[in-house]
Parts: C-alpha cells; sequence; structure tokens
C-alpha cells in the first residue's frame, strides 16, 4: 500500500460509517464529476476500501495516488485520468 | 351517531390527495427503485420528488433528508447514530424528561451500553429551562435532544435557544419535530437544529414513513445496514407509495399550514375555555406555547381509560397520555414531570383537532363530555365527600399549578 501525506484534494466525499459498496459508488460518481488531472479525497472507515479502491483504479485507469490514515479512518487519493471511464 | 375524531397527535386520515399520489406506486409503477430500467427509474423518480417535497417543507437540502419507516425510528436513528459516531469524543447525552418514549428507550439503551445520560427536569408547564441545558454540559456531551413539541401536553420548546447553546459548545443537537413538522411552521435553518426527526401520517400522509433531516456534512452510524438506499444511511428497498405519499403531504402541509393553524386554533381554544368551566379540571402544558390542535388536561376523581371509553360510545374519540401509554395502565412519565401527583396524572385527557373538526364538532362534545365527567365521579371512591360533583359547575384552573 502506497501512504502519503499532505496530498492537496480539489473535492472530499466524507462517506465514513457508510459499509460496502458505498466507498465503490461514491468513488465512481465523484470521479465522474472531476475534470482529468484533479484529485478526489475519500474519508472512510471501511476495511475493504483498501483492497477496493486501489483495484478499482487499476480497473478503471484512474491513478491512485496513495492513502493516509486519520484517528479512526482512512483517507484515499484518486487522480482522474484522462480518457478513461 | 356522530362521528368526531379528536385524535389528531395519534394519527390522521389519509389525505384523498395523497392518496392518489401513491396509488400508481402500488399498482403499475411497482419497480424497485434501484433497478435500472423505466419502472425502476419511475419509482426512483417519486422518491426523489418527494424528498424535495418533504426539504421544502423544514427549508432544507433535498440531501439533508434521510426517510426513515416511521418517527419513532428517525428519533431511533438520531440518537444512537450520533452517539455511536462521536463515542470517541465523549459519552455523555442530554434529554429532558418529556420526550417521547422512542428517545427516552434509545437514551436507555445507551446508557446500558456505556454512555451517561442528563434527564432534564422541566417546569410546571413542561417547559426545558434553556439555562438547565447549559448547565448540564460537561467535557463529554456530544449530543443533546429535545422534543420540538410533546405530543402528551402540546408545549413548544424553546429549541432555538437550545440549538444556540449546543453550537456554541460544538455539541450536536437534535429535535424531534414529529408532533410539529407539518403543524407549526419548522425550518431547520432558523431553528438551528443538526438533526430534526418527522412523520408522515402526523400531517395527513401515511403511516409507515418517517425521514430524519441530517445537516450536511454530519456523520451518523446507520441504524439499518444492507444497500445502498438513501445513500447507504438506511438500508431496506424503500416503501415507495408510502414516501410518495409523504412528498405529496409535505406539499399540501406546507400550502395549507396557516390555513389548518387558524381553523385549529380557533375550535382548540373553544374546547379550552369550554373544558376549564368543569370544577376540578386543569389545563396540562403551556397555556400559550403550545401547539394549535391541541388541548390537554387532567380530571380530578376519575381515570384517563374510563373517560376514552364513555366518549368512544358517544361516538368521540380521544386520547390519554401518549397514544402508546394509553393502553399501559401506568401513570404518565410526562405528566410526572411537571409535578402532577401520580393519583391526578390517571386522569389525563388529550383533544387533538384536525382538519375535518367543525364548530359543531366541539360543540357536542362540550355538551357532552360535562356529565360524562359527572357520572364517573359519582362511581369514583376518590371522589367520595368531594361535594356536588358536576352540579358544583365551579371555576376549573386555568392550568395546573402543581
Amino acid at each position: 500500500m502506497k501512504f502519503v501525506h499532505g496530498v492537496k484534494a480539489d473535492i472530499t466525499a466524507d462517506i465514513v460509517y457508510m459499509m460496502c459498496p458505498m466507498h465503490l459508488l461514491k468513488l465512481d460518481e465523484m470521479v465522474r464529476s472531476l475534470e482529468n488531472g484533479q484529485v478526489l479525497e475519500i474519508l472512510t472507515d471501511y476495511d475493504g476500501a483498501l483492497e477496493d479502491i486501489p483495484q478499482w483504479c487499476v480497473r478503471t485507469g484512474n491513478e491512485f495516488v496513495g492513502m493516509d490514515e486519520d484517528e479512526d479512518y482512512y483517507k484515499f487519493y484518486v487522480r482522474k485520468a484522462g480518457n478513461v471511464q | 351517531m356522530t362521528k368526531c375524531y379528536f385524535d389528531h397527535v395519534a394519527t390522521n386520515p389519509l389525505d384523498p390527495e395523497v392518496l392518489n399520489a401513491m396509488m400508481p406506486y402500488f399498482k403499475e409503477d411497482f419497480g424497485n427503485p434501484l433497478s435500472v430500467y423505466d419502472l425502476g427509474m419511475r419509482a426512483r423518480d417519486a422518491i426523489e420528488k418527494a424528498r424535495t417535497g418533504v426539504a421544502t417543507l423544514i427549508n432544507a437540502k433535498p440531501s439533508a433528508v434521510v426517510f426513515t419507516a416511521s418517527g419513532a425510528e428517525a428519533n431511533n436513528f438520531a440518537l444512537r447514530g450520533i452517539a455511536l459516531a462521536k463515542q470517541n469524543h465523549g459519552k455523555h447525552v442530554i434529554v429532558s424528561k418529556v420526550e417521547h418514549h422512542s428517545i427516552l428507550n434509545s437514551a436507555r439503551f445507551l446508557e446500558k451500553n456505556g454512555f451517561v445520560v442528563t434527564y432534564l427536569p422541566v417546569d410546571k408547564h413542561g417547559l426545558v429551562n434553556p439555562d438547565t441545558v447549559k448547565n448540564s454540559i460537561t467535557k463529554e456531551t456530544v449530543l443533546i435532544s429535545i422534543t420540538h413539541a410533546s405530543s402528551e401536553i402540546g408545549t413548544i420548546e424553546p429549541i432555538k435557544e437550545i440549538a444556540k447553546i449546543a453550537k456554541e459548545n460544538n455539541i450536536v443537537f437534535h429535535a424531534d419535530g414529529v408532533a410539529t413538522v407539518g403543524n407549526i411552521p419548522v425550518d431547520v435553518n432558523d431553528l438551528g437544529v443538526d438533526l430534526l426527526s418527522m412523520a408522515a401520517h402526523q400531517f395527513y400522509g401515511p403511516k409507515g414513513a418517517g425521514a430524519l433531516y441530517v445537516r450536511e456534512g454530519l456523520r451518523i452510524v446507520p441504524l439499518v445496514y444492507g444497500g445502498i438506499q438513501e445513500g447507504g444511511r438506511r438500508a431496506g428497498t424503500e416503501n415507495v407509495p408510502a414516501i410518495a405519499g409523504m412528498g405529496k403531504a409535505a406539499e399540501l402541509a406546507k400550502s395549507e399550514l396557516d390555513k389548518r393553524m387558524e381553523h385549529s386554533k380557533k375550535l382548540r381554544d373553544r374546547i379550552i375555555e369550554g373544558i376549564l368551566k368543569i370544577p376540578n379540571v386543569y389545563l396540562t402544558g403551556h397555556p400559550e406555547k403550545r401547539l394549535p390542535h391541541h388541548a390537554s388536561f387532567v380530571v380530578e376523581f376519575i381515570e384517563g381509560e374510563a373517560m376514552l371509553l364513555m366518549l368512544s360510545m358517544k361516538g368521540m374519540y380521544a386520547a390519554s397520555g401518549s397514544a402508546c401509554s394509553s393502553k399501559a395502565l401506568k401513570s404518565s412519565p410526562v405528566l410526572l414531570s411537571l409535578g402532577v401527583p401520580t393519583a391526578l396524572a390517571q386522569g389525563s385527557i388529550v383533544f387533538s383537532l384536525g382538519a375535518g373538526n367543525t364548530v359543531e364538532d366541539v360543540d357536542y362534545l362540550l355538551g357532552e363530555f360535562p356529565p360524562i365527567i359527572n357520572r364517573l365521579r359519582e362511581m369514583s371512591p376518590f371522589a367520595k365527600g368531594w361535594g356536588k360533583g358536576f352540579e358544583g359547575h365551579g371555576e376549573g384552573e386555568k392550568c395546573y399549578t402543581g
């Protein structure tokens, strides 16, 4: 897993306490709303996201920037790539 | 026989326009809102239209409205959902003693799970003192929940002042708006609440539909886990007809609110004036700061259940205590918290009015109720030695003074 700190996101989706598959639905919905090169920050406490979000990026061709941890949730960063989705 | 329904805080009849709005979703538009085809899309559109209707009624963003199956569920969701979401910051919750059972029992659940709950006292009219709220806050307080109005005594609480105190102390504030939304103006921004519960059947919508307003950005732990309905905040295939009905009822309430309030208030005041002429009958709740459709009393020497039965024999339907505690045969904790003695609290009676009630209905009640009280007092061992009963025709107290 790639850990990052201080990533500046263009938009944040807070889905802490929401269960599977909200992390993937929100990811898809929010990335669609971004311009190419913009970064989405997704806040979640769902453990499955550790595996699912990087895999989603591989599958869709978007860039998985990395993840960070707060006190009781994870922060994932995804950069929208051009010509995908 | 004349039929008069004076129990609108228990529930309301469905508005015919609301029923019409619901029917397609029982019949041809029966699809699951999550299905991708057009049948599902129509159901989904109905839910989003209803969300806009409910949001407009309380001046909120549609995305802040989460549909539930009842007001009680919304109250459970608010208390448990926020307490669990905030438990790493503190485990103290404040509620009042005049809350509905769905709040009080959720608070008890939290107590059993390691939270500390303060149950705020109220004055003789059932009002929570904002200073008492302020003085009850500790470093551990994460949630304050106060009813906007009690359906048992009709008192409207100073929600705006309490919300301000909560905000100043960075504490989440929930108001139970089940008795108020659709019955008096409710604006979540003006009140300053973070969460607000409501129920469709309190404003001529169907049973089985409620909602919780959750301020944007506020994290809440779901009560029901499962699918992605309501943005993952409340799982379960939606009750589409009921939600569509709630949306229509909200639209109607928004446009007819002033007219409904004026109509009910006129009848309520007539009831209060008439019933307080009966000796040893006391108004419960606040004389002015009360729901416009709500008149509640305690009647000395007799008990509520007997009054309800005799009224129903005359075609009149009322309540004693809250709708659910009418059946529990115990003194109302709400009345006891006002300082009403246990014996007197047994004589609780609540008349709540609606669009279908007329002046003739009220006059029928005012004609039939005094002889009912008189007859019951004649049979009551508690009334022994009290005097001439109803024939005395003394002036009743304006409100119960403890």
